[in-house]
């Protein structure tokens, strides 16, 4: 199913041997270094050429690898949480967690999409793809933050909004353009984290923030390669070729200047050190944050009014023109 | 053989009376096209609305002159995008076939009176997406109008975020929400007005952030296409599913007006959005 959990396996036979062998050293108390040396090589070696160069279909495996660590494992090591739930109309939509806690000392208010590690979570969080209740749960809770001067952080890890029928009569699309717009009027320093996928609409929701982080191996689209391909190649099956065309990697976002930061991954992705993984990707929110938190409520809204309105790419001509006049 | 000079004359008319009838899509009427747009392009047999070029709809809506602004913006191709053909081919195809250099046309004119900054979509152009320049005029529209202090009128009429143009177009979301968040921020006041159709990142932006939200008549709006909800629930949807009818019976849009009404009905609403405002000063200016 995922090519990266398919060939993660050989790896992963390889390193139950060397733990193996290294407890029979313990057990029989024989010199096997030698052995082990060569099995650690070995593996070496086969690791970078997995890892080392991935494509972007790759890529796009990794960010969606079922045990890369989700919104939950990064609230878990804060260092508390209180969850706040429902949008006071409807209900409260599991696919997205959100509520105050406090990071490094600091109190923020964090929000995120919830994807599920495996069916039956899946089932219950639907994949992580929110509905309109849960995006106005979070314009709430963005509001909430500016109300109580809280410097908002999110998690990004979505497919996309829920594409059903009651989200449709519910409105999707002005639920998550009131979210936008909360972000627009908010006067709170915010930094957000690709930690997985962010496709389209329905993670920008949670992501037109003053800065955007992305972990290595996350992806941002504006559609997710499947549905791109579905619509221009009408062809659903060419997906590797429009995760390729679709420049969806964390070091496009950064060259596009829509990164801001991409945060390194532990060889192997995520899943293979999720301490170190959330060490530091929670070191650097609580660094942007600093650096935010210098800026008056004006002035942060004035640079991401500012942030945005250059983003964008122009005809040769215009290019110049855009980014000296208009901007 | 070389075709001869008779035939060549010959064919040359057919094409060109052709080129002045066109068949409804809904009903399969001939409609003579001289007749279609003095019936505001709607189907004088069944009533089917066809999709407005952003020219027509100017002409329908703006009394006098309509000065465009930020027509000379250009996009570019950020990612050497190429399916069946190339992006910047396509681009070259539809300005040819549309007249138009984006899919969005922006400007200011005055409507029954009100001078307004107004911004028309056109599906003919890459299906009304959004990339950079559509942001980027959306923006600028709103950045003018604040400046003089008019109001804004929107028709939207997209399907979505251009694709070609990846993440940059979703970029445009972002955007444009802030340039209306910080024009209404001053107490300015925004319509729009939402055509056929409306979906993706233009509903699920600067179409569904106005003050007032009237749609067209018939008009698909939503967020996810049709296609891939069917898809998804692996079932058909009923005909009037994310119609502007539905939408009014589930509360999420404030009036349907049909076209012929739709000068009329913004002339009134932009008259109780700025009227009372413009009453009050032009009072105090008597006092004084």
């Amino acid at each position: 199913m995922n090519p990266i959990v398919e060939r993660e396996k050989g790896l992963l036979q390889l390193e139950q041997r060397i733990a193996d062998l290294k407890a029979s050293v313990g057990a029989q108390n024989v010199d096997l270094s030698a052995q082990i040396a060569a099995l650690e090589d070995e593996y070496a070696k086969i690791q970078r050429e997995i890892f080392g160069k991935l494509s972007p279909w790759e890529r796009v495996s990794m960010a969606r690898h079922p045990k890369r660590p989700t919104t939950a494992q990064y609230i878990e090591k804060l260092d508390q949480f209180d969850e706040l739930h429902g949008d006071r109309q409807f209900g409260d939509d599991p696919s997205v967690i959100g509520g105050f806690a406090k990071l490094q000392g600091r109190r923020v208010l964090v929000v995120g999409q919830q994807r599920g590690r495996d069916t039956k979570e899946n089932l219950r969080v639907n994949f992580g793809m929110v509905r309109p209740e849960g995006y106005r749960k979070v314009r709430r809770l963005f509001e909430l933050a500016s109300r109580l001067r809280l410097p908002i952080v999110t998690f990004i890890d979505t497919k996309g909004a829920d594409p059903g029928i009651g989200s449709e009569e519910r409105a999707q699309s002005e639920a998550i353009a009131s979210c936008l717009y909360a972000l627009a009027e908010s006067m709170v320093p915010s930094v957000s984290v690709v930690i997985g996928e962010g496709g389209s609409g329905g993670a920008l929701a949670l992501g037109m923030t003053d800065r955007i982080l992305m972990l290595e191996h996350s992806i941002y689209s504006v559609a997710g390669p499947e549905a791109a391909a579905a619509i221009l190649f009408a062809d659903a099956g060419k997906a590797t070729q429009a995760a390729a065309s679709l420049r969806l990697c964390s070091e496009d976002l950064s060259e596009f200047e829509v990164a801001d930061e991409v945060i390194p991954e532990p060889l192997g992705g995520a899943h293979r050190d999720r301490e170190v993984t959330i060490e530091r990707v929670l070191a650097a929110v609580d660094r942007h944050l600093s650096e935010l938190s210098r800026s008056t409520p004006d002035a942060l809204r004035e640079a991401r009014y500012r942030k945005y309105r250059r983003i964008g790419a122009w005809a040769a001509s215009e290019q110049a023109q855009a980014q000296g006049v208009v901007r | 053989m070389p075709m001869p000079d008779w035939l060549r004359v010959r064919r040359a008319q057919e094409a060109q009376d052709a080129a002045q009838w066109t068949k409804c899509p809904a009903c399969g009427e001939l409609l003579y096209k001289p007749d279609l747009k003095a019936s505001h392009e709607i189907c004088v047999k069944c009533g089917h609305y066809f999709r407005m070029h952003a020219a027509d709809r100017i002409a329908m809506l703006v009394d006098g002159d309509f000065l465009e602004v930020g027509g000379e913006i250009e996009p570019g191709d950020p990612l050497g995008w190429v399916d069946r053909r190339p992006y910047p081919e396509k681009l070259a195809g539809d300005r040819q076939k549309s007249g138009l250099s984006e899919a969005i046309v922006t400007g200011f004119g005055s409507m029954g009176g009100f001078a307004v900054g107004l911004g028309v979509m056109d599906f003919h152009f890459r299906g009304g997406t959004m990339g950079t320049v559509v942001g980027d005029r959306v923006a600028l529209l709103f950045e003018r109008a604040r400046e003089r202090r008019l109001p804004v009128v929107i028709f939207t009429a997209s399907g979505g975020a251009r694709m070609e143009e990846g993440v940059l177009a979703l970029m445009q979301l972002a955007k444009t929400t802030n340039a209306v968040e910080r024009f209404r921020r001053e107490g300015l006041y925004y319509v729009a007005v939402l055509t056929d159709p409306t979906t993706g990142g233009v509903s699920a932006s600067y179409a569904f952030q106005a003050d007032v939200v009237v749609a067209e008549a018939h008009a698909a709006i939503g967020f996810a296409g049709r296609r891939v909800i069917e898809q998804t629930i692996r079932q058909k949807l009923p005909e009037n599913f994310q119609r502007a009818e539905f939408l009014l019976e589930h509360g999420a849009i404030d009036m349907v007006v049909a076209r012929a009404q739709l000068k009329d009905t913004l002339v009134r609403l932009l008259d109780y959005g700025v009227g009372a405002a413009k009453a009050a000063s032009s009072r105090n200016g008597a006092a004084r």
